[in-house]
């Protein structure tokens, strides 16, 4: 017989949590499949093509120049960490969105990143407020490792959906699963019903 | 030649550019919806590794065969219904039939770690499932290079193992870096493919003083053609990913498995 399993204090088991994940507290793993890619801001750019009206380059410098917004709330990754309470500041895709204009077909994006790492999410999951492009993170630069200088937020889904170094976003009539969804992992990554692999 | 693929991402929407990045090949999704069911494992045999690493060896009642690299994910729940989970690289071969190990490392307070190195004994079951993961994997056929740093060297030790039970097939390499003799994981295990490098003692008559791994530790390894596995620690496998990326290893020819933890 096996010792009874106790696990951690839950007397303080944050609400906030969702089932099968821990709270790292102050810290942030990171996690990452290839080496980390050194992007320079003046290099970095952001693509938005596929099903639009006018497919969209911008700089750092045009990003910068857009209405910032800063996010504040929890982060859950597939490997049952949750980061709580935690701050994050960039710009709503919506802005970016609706500058190039949606055509009425698209109903899903990819995001891809300078490594060639690409993650599909269904349109309705981006639009609405529900995610961004982010360059800080508790108001300092976003670091490298954790995809600085711009990666995506998609904070409402396990965060391999948040690209890290992300360079693109591409607008799709279907939907086209990416690196980590081709590889056994769950099409859409809902933390509040742990979607982790594929079939969940 | 290869059938054409049913590649979505070949040709875009108004034949843009393909997306980059990930091989054709594994584009295909799974797409299944088998889920993997959870599974009680029994557990045969616990074989104390180091000080602080115990190995678990498993009886699946469905076993399938993981390819080297893959992890399970083990469940613990409480009579309240809490539970943790967490995931663990497979150790053994897949020609090991039937069974699966896991190495875990105990971390200080870990919730999971020091549970089951306190409270499971041969004969308990554990709740498990898997194998999981289709990136950090080595079917055995193509050369590579396994550089892996304290508990981190779990996943390896399965390509490895592979590797003997399958004679050899392809040119294998590896660097396993650890703080001491006393903790090396499975050290009976390595030949003249290994190099070990330890960071704060060495055995005795030693050639390696002790160190950090270095590029000139990794140069001898490299290998025409490998793909560079490199697991541990998030600074560890930041240090050997920098080392390998120096050497003028091409960044699309390294993996990278970071085990969270600092
Ligand atoms: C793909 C993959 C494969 C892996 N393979 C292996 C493997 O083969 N072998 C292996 O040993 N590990 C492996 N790991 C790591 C493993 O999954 C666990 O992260 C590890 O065992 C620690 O879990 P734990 O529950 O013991 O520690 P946790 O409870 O998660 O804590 C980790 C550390 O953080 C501290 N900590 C975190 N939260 C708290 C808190 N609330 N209160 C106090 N302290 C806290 C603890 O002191 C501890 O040292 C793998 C991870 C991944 C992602």
């Amino acid at each position: 017989m096996a010792k009874l399993f106790e696990g951690r204090s839950r007397a303080g088991r944050d609400p906030r949590l969702p089932p099968g994940q821990y709270d790292v507290g102050g810290g942030w793993p990171v996690l990452t499949a290839e080496p980390t890619p050194r992007v320079e801001r003046d290099a970095w750019t952001f693509r938005v093509d596929g099903l639009v009206d006018a497919a969209r380059t911008w700089s750092w410098a045009d990003v910068q120049r857009l209405a910032a917004t800063t996010w504040r709330g929890d982060i859950h990754c597939v490997t049952t960490w949750s980061k709580l309470d935690t701050a994050f500041t960039g710009v709503d895709l919506d802005v970016l969105l609706d500058e190039v204009g949606v055509s009425p077909s698209a109903t899903h994006v990819v995001a891809w990143s300078s490594t060639g790492y690409t993650t599909n999410l269904p349109l309705a999951e981006v639009r609405g407020g529900k995610a961004f492009l982010v360059w800080e993170h508790e108001g300092q630069p976003l670091p490298r490792e954790h995809g600085g200088p711009v990666r995506m937020l998609v904070p409402h889904l396990y965060f391999w959906k948040s690209t890290k170094w992300v360079s693109g976003l591409r607008l799709l009539d279907h939907d086209e699963p990416g690196f980590w969804e081709t590889r056994g992992y769950h099409e859409l990554g809902d933390p509040w019903r742990e979607q982790r692999y594929d079939g969940d | 030649m290869a059938a054409p693929l049913e590649e979505p991402g070949g040709q875009g929407p108004g034949g843009l550019p393909p997306l980059p990045g990930i091989d054709a090949p594994a584009r295909r999704p799974p797409r299944s919806g088998a889920r993997r069911e959870w599974q009680d494992a029994r557990v045969l045999e616990v074989r104390r590794e180091t000080a602080r690493a115990s190995t678990y060896r498993l009886g699946l009642p469905r076993w399938e065969p993981h390819v080297p690299g893959q992890h399970y994910v083990v469940r613990l729940v409480a009579p309240d219904g809490y539970r943790a989970e967490r995931s663990y690289s497979v150790a053994s071969p897949p020609s090991d039939e039937g069974v699966i190990e896991l190495t875990v490392e105990r971390l200080a307070d870990g919730e999971v770690s020091a549970y089951l190195h306190d409270g499971i004994a041969p004969g308990d079951e554990l709740t498990v499932r898997g194998p999981f993961g289709g990136w950090f994997v080595w079917r055995g056929d193509t050369p590579a290079v396994l550089v892996g740093g304290g508990s981190g060297v779990v996943p390896l030790m399965a390509m490895h193992r592979h590797w003997r039970a399958t004679g050899r097939r392809a040119p294998l390499r590896m660097a396993v870096a650890a703080r001491s003799p006393e903790e090396l994981l499975y050290r009976s295990e390595y030949g003249d493919e290994t190099l070990l490098a330890f960071s704060r003692a060495v055995p005795e008559g030693s050639p390696r003083p002790r160190g950090r791994l270095t590029a000139a530790d990794l140069e001898p390894l490299l290998l025409p053609g490998a793909t560079h596995y490199v697991c541990g620690s998030t600074p560890f496998a930041g240090h050997a990913e920098e080392l390998l990326l120096g050497l003028g290893v091409p960044a699309d020819a390294i993996r990278v498995e970071r085990f969270g933890g600092g």
